[in-house]
């Protein structure tokens, strides 16, 4: 069985579908790149896989629990999907060090000295080794996305959500930032991530998603398909946002 | 007789001032514990509890001080209850701080962004857990003005106990009053003990808003 699954997935605000009859497998150490016009379904589909959002129809399963039924533990699945936000989110009352150790000590119910010895690695890992004791608001944003990522990695997550996180970045922070996510690929994570970044998905991600009016409308090989779409709405897509 | 109004009169209007302090700090303490609860109420995702605290503040907001303290004064003795001044004075102004502190919290909560409880949840903290690690901590900053506002209101609106006589900061300038015929010289040191007591609050709340880490 895949690791993650979305089988014939319905999701509705109000009278508005934005999510209709979506299908979708991952597997263990995928890199998925999901991409489309706003507006298209693709944040949403990303929260629907932790429960951030229920869904209305379908089914989707994570490393074998189902997220979508009324009795789903999505506080026991979520330490195992991790998820990094286009804005953050990064706790602004606690020190980086206490926003990564935060879900280890309360959720986990790991000791004080083991908790910190993972957060110090996981920190040392996005490049922060020499922050640990600052607060998010005297980082840059490419800082913060990085504490952001050690954040969910802490946790030891079987799958990575990343929504857009390089998208609230200035340019000059955004290479940090992708430079963190490639080190996560080779060691073998595995991640979906909604970017516009076509070159990193091209370069890095194994498959393509390309969702347009909440339905994924082209999937397949990353480098193929990004340098060969099938469909005209893809065509346009690429040229709009390459140009 | 009527005599001078001299410095023990202002030692007597200071030891009263206690009772002015105690009674605040009762009724925060108190009324805190009880405003916690009742805006964690207000902002569950369960509708009855909503409702349930809506109609607690409202039914308290809507009814004055005074009558409340008559209330808890004069109306347990029909049921043969006994209750002193200081007992009627201390619930009726913990159930007063309680209702207006919970409805200034919960503004507090809700103004900590959505995506405050996203993060924390996609981190697998449960509601609970969300609150009292991400949620409260943040709301805490941004409800200390309002907060001391309130007990400033608070210490002076403890002088309507003076009507079951209770004998606190304005009871004792009456007092005073009585014997000395001396009206600017107690009153005016009165609001000047009230003056003292309330700035001080204010100055100790701007230095703890200071220390506190907070998104901008």
């Amino acid at each position: 069985m895949s690791l993650v699954e979305l089988d014939g997935v319905h999701k509705r605000f109000g009278n508005l579908e934005v999510l209709s009859d979506v299908n979708l497998s991952v597997e263990e150490g995928e890199i998925v790149a999901i991409i489309g016009r706003s507006g298209s379904g693709k944040s949403t589909m990303l929260r629907c896989i932790n429960g951030l959002e229920p869904v209305q129809q379908g089914r989707i399963t994570v490393d074998g629990t189902e997220v979508t039924t009324a009795k789903a533990d999505l506080n026991d699945l979520r330490q195992r999907v991790g998820m990094v936000f286009q804005s953050y989110n990064l706790f602004p009352h606690l020190s980086v060090e206490r926003n990564v150790t935060l879900a280890l000590k309360v959720v986990r119910k790991t000791p004080l000295a083991e908790a910190r010895d993972i957060a110090r690695e996981t920190i040392a890992k996005v490049g922060l080794a020499d922050k640990l004791n600052a607060y998010p608001d005297e980082l840059s944003g490419g800082q913060q996305q990085r504490v952001a990522i050690a954040r969910s990695l802490a946790m030891g997550p079987k799958v990575m959500l990343f929504d857009e996180i390089t998208s609230a970045l200035d340019p000059e922070l955004v290479g940090e930032v992708l430079r963190v996510l490639e080190a996560l690929a080779a060691d073998g994570m595995t991640m979906l991530l909604v970017t516009h970044e076509m070159k990193f998905a091209k370069t890095v991600g194994n498959r393509v998603v390309f969702m347009h009016h909440g339905r994924v409308h082209e999937a397949g090989d990353a480098r193929e398909t990004l340098e060969q779409p099938r469909t005209p709405e893809l065509t346009s897509f690429l040229n709009a946002v390459l140009h | 007789m009527i005599r001078e109004f001299g410095f023990d009169d202002v030692l007597f209007l200071l030891l009263a001032a206690r009772w002015t302090i105690l009674l605040t700090l009762a009724a925060m303490a108190i009324g805190g514990a009880v405003a916690l609860v009742v805006a964690i109420l207000r902002i569950v995702p369960f509708r009855p509890a909503n409702w349930l605290a809506i109609g607690y503040i409202n039914l308290v907001q809507g009814t004055p001080i005074l009558g409340q303290l008559f209330i808890f004064f004069f109306g347990f003795s029909v049921f043969g209850w006994n209750v002193g001044a200081w007992t009627a004075a201390v619930t009726t102004f913990s159930i007063y701080a309680s209702a207006y502190l919970a409805e200034i919290w919960r503004g507090g909560l809700q103004s900590v962004p959505k995506t405050q409880w996203e993060s924390s949840a996609a981190l697998g903290l449960n509601y609970l857990q969300r609150l009292r690690y991400v949620i409260i901590p943040q709301a805490v900053r941004i409800n200390i003005p309002p907060t001391v506002g309130f007990l400033v209101q608070l210490v002076k609106n403890t002088s309507l106990a003076s009507v079951i006589g209770f004998v606190e900061l304005s009871r004792a300038g009456q007092m005073l009053n009585n014997a000395t015929f001396a009206p600017m010289a107690v009153y005016l040191t009165v609001a000047a003990i009230y003056f003292v007591i309330c700035f001080s609050l204010s100055r100790a709340s701007q230095r703890l808003e200071g220390r506190i880490h907070v998104a901008r």
